[in-house]
């Protein structure tokens, strides 16, 4: 009777493992040989049988985007529009949240349902009044137009997660230091802004994750080389240079690891706040 | 935090408070919209002028490039409803968004169950979750360029499949094709808020329903499924929300091709407006898409507003 029992637990455990194991080589195996091809040389990335590792190991590639200035500025208009985007969106939702978690106003659900809904605004349908209106402001292929732009995407999901985040902080903290004769200006930034640091943490990292990513309208509100943010770069890197896969997939990681070490250093941040906000049961 | 004595507040400060706590209510609610302010004026310069400006278009000619534009009612919106490519595009995004969704959900929710398993060390599972999370840390472009590369006549998957196929460029695949890229970009959102899920159910509903007598299948279709509901909802309208409006990843592999098999509605119109600059026509077609989408948004204001 133990032996079966044990025996069965040692099944399910290797069934359970088999299956982890499969799923990984799903979901890590591209990444895998993303990685290898960036450090091969280009023959080799497509010689048969194709191997994982490679025997002409070269940072030749890496080297190539980095001395590059045409691909560095990619990178420099990447970080400077989602910083800025991640900035500004979250001083605008941190006063929101507080708005939406202290106080009672009216018009309060329906603005809630607005700010829902514009979840459900397909971006393509702004694109082409967003592109009027960039063109007429004299906004087109500059920072502020694309700065602008990307908040209608960052901020709805912002006011949610940090709204979610209050919530979970008691009343009281805020509430007695307004008591005290405090403003309320006072009680959200010297009483909530400091505890609400993880929350912050995950809200900043989701948006510039999302202006890190942006591709359609970094695409369409911006024309010269030198406005072009990553997405955009990958995709000219890979008109210009179409053989040289090796440095596209450098370029590639090179573009996905701000939002890879945000994500690890600050994984267990990034999921707690994450779920705050939008799994509520 | 120091303990109070709460003594109970006497009547008559009560009634005197009345009025100052009315003013006090009024002065705050004053407050919450001076907080609200940069959210309100952001909201109504980047999404209500915008939408007004976008279905003005489509009732005009010659909109944003040229100057002299025209009212011309109605004629844009039977254009672009009597183009047989627009019902094509349609057809495609149904397909890809239906299908994409559905997998999202079997894939998230396996890898889910598999990651919660108690048999599994917790160093493990770290590590896996780790892995399984990596496709959601890619921005599309870099998806588009990945997936060009493995799927390539020569590249990895054609020589592991020992296959010798064109999966982007052949006509009888390539929707499949594009449809399988999202499933791999995608399940880890429904991973990571369904795993979540499952960690909040409390384990004593599990231990009851054994006491029963319930299979492990049974307490997953009776207690796990129940349990998670409302997150699946959420989820699923709001990956059919996204996924129906997915444009880069479609851009960067086939841009609509071969023909027309993977256009959708959103290559459809951005084509219509930056390549054929006909801007009046792709503001119909995008206030058509927006008004598909307001069926998705009612159902997911509807079941958000539900769980709070």
């Amino acid at each position: 009777m133990a032996m079966t029992t044990q025996r069965r637990t040692l099944l399910a455990k290797s069934g359970v493992l088999a299956g982890l194991i499969l799923g990984a080589v799903f979901a890590a195996g591209p990444v895998l040989w993303m990685l290898s091809s960036s450090f091969k040389s280009n023959t080799e990335i497509f010689e048969l049988p194709p191997r994982l590792l490679t025997n002409s190991f070269s940072f030749d590639a890496y080297a190539a985007i980095l001395t590059n200035s045409e691909t560095l500025r990619f990178f420099f208009n990447s970080y400077l529009v989602a910083g800025a985007v991640t900035i500004l969106t979250l001083l605008v939702a941190i006063h929101a949240a507080y708005a939406f978690s202290r106080f009672e106003f009216r018009g309060k659900r329906v603005l809630n349902v607005v700010i829902i809904s514009v979840q459900a605004v397909p971006p393509i349908t702004l694109l082409i009044p967003y592109f009027g209106l960039v063109v007429g402001l004299g906004l087109y292929n500059t920072y502020p137009g694309l700065i602008l732009t990307y908040m209608v995407f960052t901020l709805p999901y912002a006011i949610i997660m940090m709204t979610g985040y209050m919530n979970t902080l008691p009343r009281e903290l805020d509430e007695a230091v307004r008591v005290d004769g405090a403003g309320s200006l006072t009680a959200l930034w010297r009483v909530l802004v400091p505890i609400s640091v993880p929350g912050i943490v995950s809200v900043g990292i989701y948006t510039f994750m999302i202006a890190w990513n942006e591709y359609l309208f970094a695409l369409t509100l911006t024309r010269t080389t030198e406005m072009r943010t990553v997405p955009i770069g990958i995709q000219l890197l890979m008109g210009q240079h179409s053989y040289e896969w090796n440095q596209i997939m450098a370029m590639s990681i090179l573009g996905s690891i701000p939002v890879l070490i945000l994500f690890l250093v600050l994984q267990r941040f990034f999921i707690t706040g994450l779920t705050a906000g939008a799994v509520k049961s | 935090m120091s303990l109070r004595t709460v003594t109970p507040p006497d009547p008559e400060t009560l009634l005197q408070g009345a009025p100052h706590r009315k003013r006090r209510q009024l002065r705050r609610a004053g407050e919450s919209y001076g907080f609200l302010a940069p959210t309100l004026i952001l909201l109504f310069v980047l999404m209500i002028v915008p939408i007004v400006m976008v279905i003005g278009y489509s009732f005009q000619d010659n909109v944003i490039l040229k100057k002299s534009s025209e009212f011309t009612g109605t004629a844009n919106y039977v254009t672009v409803l009597t183009d047989p490519a627009f019902w094509k595009a349609t057809g495609n995004t149904v397909f890809f968004s239906t299908v994409s969704v559905a997998v999202h959900l079997v894939l998230g929710l396996t890898f889910a169950m598999l990651l919660n398993s108690p048999l599994i060390s917790v160093t493990s599972r770290a590590v896996f979750r780790a892995l399984y999370v990596l496709p959601w840390l890619f921005t599309a472009a870099v998806i588009a360029v990945l997936w060009r590369m493995l799927l390539s006549p020569n590249g990895i998957v054609n020589f592991l499949l020992n296959t010798d196929v064109e999966w982007l460029a052949d006509p009888q695949l390539a929707l499949g094709t594009v449809t399988f890229i999202n499933i791999w970009a995608g399940y880890p959102f429904f991973m990571v808020s369904l795993l979540a899920g499952l960690q909040g159910i409390p384990q004593d509903l599990h231990e009851a329903a054994s006491i029963d007598g319930a299979s492990q299948v049974q307490r997953f279709w009776n207690v796990t499924i129940p349990q998670l509901r409302p997150i699946i909802i959420s989820l699923l309208l709001l990956d059919l929300i996204w996924t129906s409006q997915q444009f880069a990843l479609i851009w960067l592999t086939t841009g609509g091709g071969p023909i027309d098999v993977t256009e959708m509605l959103s290559t459809y119109t951005y084509k219509l407006a930056f390549a054929n600059y006909d801007f009046s026509l792709a503001a119909t077609a995008a206030v058509l898409i927006l008004l598909m989408s307001l069926v998705l948004a009612v159902l997911y204001v509807r079941h958000q507003k539900a769980r709070d």
